[in-house]
C-alpha cells in the first residue's frame, strides 16, 4: 500500500510540475500585461518603470525561476491589477464558486438519480423516453445559451428571479455565503441550475444504464422472486448496486465544477473564481491567471489522488494491477 | 423535495410583490474598479466609481468642460504658477473640516501609492512645490508651463489628511520626499469607509470585490442633498447579462447595452439615452521603409506616400459604418475630438469618392493596388471587427486588397506595439478633453525620451507639427493656445497622417422614470441619475 501511494504522489507531483512550465510559457505567449494596465496617455519612462517594477523586463527563463522559487514558498505572486497576493485574491471568491458547484451537485444528484432509475426501470415508457430526450439535450445545447434561456425565462419573462449576481450573503463558518437568505437562495437558484444541468444528464445517463444492467442480475430476479415490494427491490437492490459509479463520478466532477463554472459564473455575474479569470484574462494579469490554474490542477490532482486511494483502498485488485503495470 | 418547494414558492411570491424602493438606485457596471483607493490605477471604471467618493480641486461637465470643484476659482499668476481658492464650509464624510492641507497631502500621496499597475504620477510628476498661503488658498508650481495644470487636477482626488493619519503640519517636495505623511494606508485599506473619506455626495458603505459596492447618502454634501439615499453598483462584465438584468428589473440603469438590444430594451418600455463620446475610431498607417505584411510593391511602403493614404480615406464610406454597422449610434469623424470640443476646427469629413482614390492611388504608382493586412481588435470598440471587414472591403474597391487580422484586446496592443500591422484600426479617448492629447499620443514624432507619441506606432512623424504642439503645450492663454492646436490638427489631416473614421457614441439605458445627462467621458455618476417627475 505504502509503495503504491508513493508512487502514485510521485506521479501527482509530475504532473503539477509540468502544468507549472505548461501554464507559465502559455500565460507568457499572450501578450505583454504593460500595454493593456498603464493608461495610454503614460510616457516612455513611466512605462519602463511599471515593466520593471512587474518584472517583465527579464527573460522568460529568468522569470519562471522566480516565479518557481516563490512558489515552492507558498507564494504565487502578486496581481499586476489589484497589488495585493493572487492566491489572496483567489481564495476571497473560494467561497462563492464552492457554494455554487455543491449545490448545481446537490441538484444533479437529487434529480438526476430519481430519474435515471425510473428511466432505467420503464426504458419504454413515454416518461423513460421523455427524460432521456431531455438529458441529450442537457448534454448537448451549450452551457452559456442554457443560462441565457434560463434567464429569459425565469427573470426576464416572468421575473421570479433575478438575473445575476450575488445576493444578499450571511456569515456561515466564517465564509460569505447565499443559501441561508431568502434573497441570497433566489439568486443562487438559476446559476445552480445551470451548471448542474450538464451534470445531472451525465447522471441521468449513468443511473439509468446502470439500473438495467442490475434489473437483469440474478439477485434482483431472486428478490422479486421472493416476492418483496417492488420498493425495497428498487431502494435496498438496485440503489445500492448502482451507486458505486455514481459515487465516483460525483467525485471528480465536483473539482471540475469548482474548476469550470467559469461560463455559469459569467452569464450570471456570479462572483466567483471562474469570473475572476475571466476577467484577469482581459487584463492579461499574469500573476492570478497562473495561480488560479496552479490551484484548479492541484485540486484536480488532488481529488483523483483520493478517488485513486479510497478506491484501492475498496478493492484491491486495482493496487495490484497497477503494481504490475 | 415537498419541504424544499414552500419556501421556494413562498419566496417566490414575495419577490414579486417587493415594491420598488424608491430611495434607492441600481447600477449595471460594464466593468469593475480594481480598488476603492482613488490613487491607485488609473482606469475609467476606477476613476468613475471614485468620483462619487472623492472629488478633485476642478471638476468636468458633461461636455469635459473644466468647471470649479474643491477649489472655487483660480488663476496662473505666471507661467509655472497656479493659485487655487478653495471653497470654504467643505465637509468630509468624517465631520472634519476641508483645507489646504488635505490638498498637500493628497498629491504628497500619490508617488507613496505601492504597485499601482498605472500610476498618477503622470499628474504630480510636473509639480515643484504646493504651497498653502492660509487654509484655504494653494499655491501649485510646476517645473514646466503646463496650460493643462485645471484640466488634469481633475483626476487628482482629494483624501482626508486626518482620516489618513497625517501629522499636523505637511509639507510639500517633489518625488514622495514630503514630510509630516505619517503611516500612509496602501490601497487594500481604502476597502474601509474608515478611510475612504472623501468630500463627494456619496459615502463608502461596504465594497465587496467582483458583487457589489453600495454607497449612501452624504448628507452634508456641500452642493446641496443627493437624490439618492443608497446606492449599489454591481460590475455585469458581460453584454448579456447585463441587459438581462435591466430587462428584468435587477438593475436600474446600465452602461453601454450592445447596440443590436437597444430596439429591445425601448420596446420594453425602457429609456435610452446617448451621446457623442471623446472616443474617436481612426487608421494609423506606418510611416517606415521597411514594413511587414504589405505584397504587390516590390518591397517598397506604399503608405509613405501622402496620395496612397488620401485614396484609403476616399475609399471609405463613413456614412454607411455609421448607419449600417454602428447602427445609427456614431458619426463620422473628420477630426480627432467631435466639436466643439477644445482645439477641434470643425473641420469637413472627407467625402467618399471611389473614383477619386482610384485616380491617386494610380498616380502614386499603384494602378494595380496592393494586397494590406489590417489589424484590429475585436472586443475593444462598438463592433469594432465588423468596421474593420466594411474597411476592408471598402479598400477593397479601389485595389487595395485588405485581410482583416482581429484579436482579443490585449494581444492586439501588444502586437501594435511591436509594429506588427502596416496600418490598424484603434480608438482614442481624450480622457482630459483637449486636442493636445491625441496629437501628443498618436501622431507626435515617437520619442522614448520625451514620452511623445507613445501610442504612434504608425511612427508618423511632421517635425513641423511637433514645433507647432511644444508651443501650444506651453502657452497658458487659452485662445492662443486653442488656435494653435487647430493649425497642428490640420497639419496632420492636410497630409493624411492618420484617418479619423467615427466617433463613438456611448449608450445607457434605464427604467422609463430615471433620466441621464449623457456624458463625453463616458463616466456613469450616481448623482446625475435623476427622477422624472
Amino acid at each position: 500500500m505504502i509503495v503504491y501511494l508513493v508512487r502514485r504522489l510521485g506521479q501527482s507531483l509530475l504532473a503539477i510540475v509540468a502544468m507549472a512550465v505548461l501554464v507559465f510559457a502559455g500565460v507568457y505567449a499572450i501578450g505583454n500585461p504593460v500595454d493593456v494596465l498603464i493608461n495610454p496617455e503614460a510616457t516612455q519612462a513611466e512605462i519602463v518603470a511599471t515593466t520593471e517594477r512587474l518584472g517583465l523586463d527579464k527573460p522568460l527563463y529568468q522569470q519562471f525561476g522566480i516565479f518557481l522559487k516563490n512558489a515552492l514558498q507558498g507564494d504565487l505572486g502578486t496581481s499586476f491589477v489589484y497589488g495585493r497576493p493572487a492566491v489572496e485574491i483567489i481564495l476571497e471568491r473560494l467561497p462563492a464558486t464552492m457554494e455554487l458547484a455543491v449545490c448545481a451537485l446537490f441538484l444533479s444528484v437529487m434529480i438526476g438519480i430519481p430519474l435515471g432509475v425510473w428511466a432505467g426501470l420503464r426504458p419504454d415508457s413515454i416518461a423513460g423516453r421523455t427524460i432521456m430526450g431531455g438529458s441529450i439535450l442537457g448534454f448537448s445545447l451549450p452551457n452559456f445559451w442554457q443560462g441565457m434561456l434560463l434567464i429569459l425565462i425565469f427573470a426576464v419573462l416572468l421575473g421570479w428571479l433575478p438575473a445575476g449576481g450575488r445576493g444578499e450573503t450571511t456569515e456561515f463558518l466564517g465564509m460569505q455565503v447565499s443559501f441561508l437568505t431568502w434573497d441570497g437562495l433566489s439568486h443562487l437558484i438559476l446559476p445552480a441550475i445551470n451548471l448542474a444541468l450538464f451534470k445531472m444528464s451525465l447522471i441521468i445517463r449513468l443511473a439509468r444504464a446502470n439500473t438495467r444492467e442490475v434489473c437483469l442480475q440474478d439477485y434482483v430476479k431472486f428478490a422479486r422472486a421472493k416476492g418483496l415490494s417492488s420498493r425495497r427491490v428498487v431502494m435496498v437492490h438496485i440503489l445500492k448496486n448502482i451507486m458505486i459509479p455514481v459515487v465516483t463520478i460525483i467525485g471528480l466532477e465536483l473539482g471540475s465544477m469548482v474548476a469550470f463554472a467559469i461560463v455559469t459564473e459569467t452569464v450570471f455575474a456570479w462572483p466567483g473564481m471562474g469570473k475572476l479569470l475571466i476577467d484577469s484574462i482581459n487584463l492579461l494579469d499574469r500573476p492570478v491567471i497562473v495561480a488560479y490554474l496552479m490551484l484548479t490542477v492541484l485540486i484536480i490532482v488532488t481529488i483523483n489522488l483520493v478517488v485513486d486511494v479510497i478506491y484501492s483502498l475498496l478493492d484491491p485488485r486495482i493496487r495490484l494491477s497497477e503494481m504490475k503495470g | 423535495m415537498k419541504a424544499l418547494n414552500l419556501p421556494v414558492m413562498a419566496g417566490l411570491f414575495a419577490a414579486g410583490m417587493t415594491p420598488a424602493m424608491a430611495q434607492e438606485l441600481t447600477i449595471g457596471l460594464k466593468s469593475e474598479a480594481t480598488s476603492m483607493d482613488p490613487h491607485f490605477h488609473q482606469l475609467s471604471t476606477n476613476i468613475q466609481v471614485g468620483k462619487n467618493i472623492f472629488e478633485a480641486l476642478t471638476t468636468q461637465d458633461a461636455v469635459q468642460k473644466v468647471t470649479p470643484g474643491l477649489a472655487e476659482s483660480w488663476e496662473a499668476i505666471d507661467d509655472t504658477t497656479w493659485r487655487f481658492n478653495l471653497r470654504k464650509g467643505v465637509k468630509f464624510h468624517d465631520g472634519s473640516d476641508f483645507t489646504a492641507r488635505d490638498v498637500i497631502y493628497s498629491f504628497c500621496r500619490v508617488p507613496l501609492v505601492e504597485n499601482s499597475p498605472s500610476a498618477y504620477t503622470i499628474f504630480t510628476g510636473g509639480f515643484a512645490d504646493v504651497v498653502a498661503e492660509d487654509d484655504h488658498t494653494v499655491l501649485i508650481t510646476t517645473k514646466d508651463t503646463n496650460p493643462l495644470l485645471p484640466v488634469e487636477l481633475w483626476s487628482l482626488a482629494i483624501i482626508s489628511a486626518d482620516a489618513l493619519g497625517a501629522e499636523d503640519e505637511v509639507t510639500f517636495a517633489p518625488d514622495g520626499e514630503c514630510t509630516g505623511m505619517g503611516d500612509v494606508p496602501q490601497a487594500p485599506a481604502f476597502n474601509s469607509p474608515e478611510i475612504s473619506v472623501g468630500t463627494g455626495p456619496y459615502i463608502l458603505e461596504s465594497y465587496t470585490r467582483g458583487s457589489e459596492l453600495t454607497l449612501t447618502r452624504f448628507d452634508d454634501y456641500w452642493d446641496g442633498t443627493p437624490e439618492w439615499e443608497r446606492v449599489v453598483m454591481r460590475p455585469i462584465t458581460s453584454d448579456g447579462p447585463r441587459v438581462a438584468a435591466l430587462l428584468a428589473g435587477d438593475v436600474d440603469l446600465i452602461e453601454s447595452p450592445p447596440i443590436q438590444d437597444i430596439p429591445r430594451i425601448e420596446d420594453g418600455g425602457f429609456h435610452v439615452v446617448d451621446a457623442l463620446s471623446n472616443r474617436v475610431i481612426y487608421l494609423h498607417m506606418q510611416q517606415l521603409e521597411d514594413v511587414p505584411a504589405i505584397e504587390g510593391t516590390d518591397g517598397e511602403n506604399p503608405l509613405l506616400d501622402p496620395r496612397v493614404r488620401e485614396a484609403i480615406s476616399l475609399s471609405i464610406n463613413r456614412e454607411a459604418i455609421a448607419e449600417r454597422i454602428m447602427g445609427g449610434y456614431a458619426q463620422p469623424a473628420g477630426e480627432l475630438l467631435p466639436p466643439p470640443m477644445f482645439g477641434t476646427s470643425g473641420r469637413d469629413v472627407d467625402p467618399y469618392d471611389p473614383e477619386r482614390a482610384k485616380e491617386l492611388l494610380a498616380e502614386a504608382g499603384y494602378p494595380d493596388g496592393f494586397s494590406i493586412t489590417l489589424g484590429t481588435p475585436n472586443d475593444r470598440y462598438i463592433n469594432d471587427e465588423q468596421v474593420a471587414q466594411a474597411v476592408a472591403q471598402m479598400m477593397a474597391r479601389i485595389g487595395i486588397q485588405t485581410t482583416v487580422d482581429a484579436s482579443t484586446a490585449s494581444q492586439f496592443f501588444s502586437r501594435r506595439n511591436a509594429l506588427e500591422f502596416p496600418i490598424y484600426m484603434a480608438g482614442w479617448g481624450a480622457s482630459s478633453g483637449d486636442m493636445s492629447s491625441p496629437l501628443k499620443s498618436l501622431v507626435a514624432t515617437y520619442d522614448a525620451e520625451t514620452g511623445t507619441g507613445t501610442t504612434n506606432a504608425g511612427r508618423y512623424s511632421n517635425p513641423e507639427m511637433d514645433a507647432l504642439l511644444a508651443d501650444a503645450m506651453s502657452t497658458i492663454d487659452d485662445a492662443t493656445r486653442d488656435q494653435m492646436l487647430q493649425d497642428a490638427e490640420t497639419m496632420v489631416l492636410d497630409d493624411y497622417g492618420i484617418i479619423p473614421l467615427h466617433y463613438e457614441q456611448t449608450v445607457w439605458a434605464m427604467k422609463s422614470e430615471l433620466s441621464y445627462e449623457p456624458r463625453v467621458d463616458q463616466y456613469t455618476m450616481a448623482l446625475e441619475v435623476k427622477k422624472t417627475e
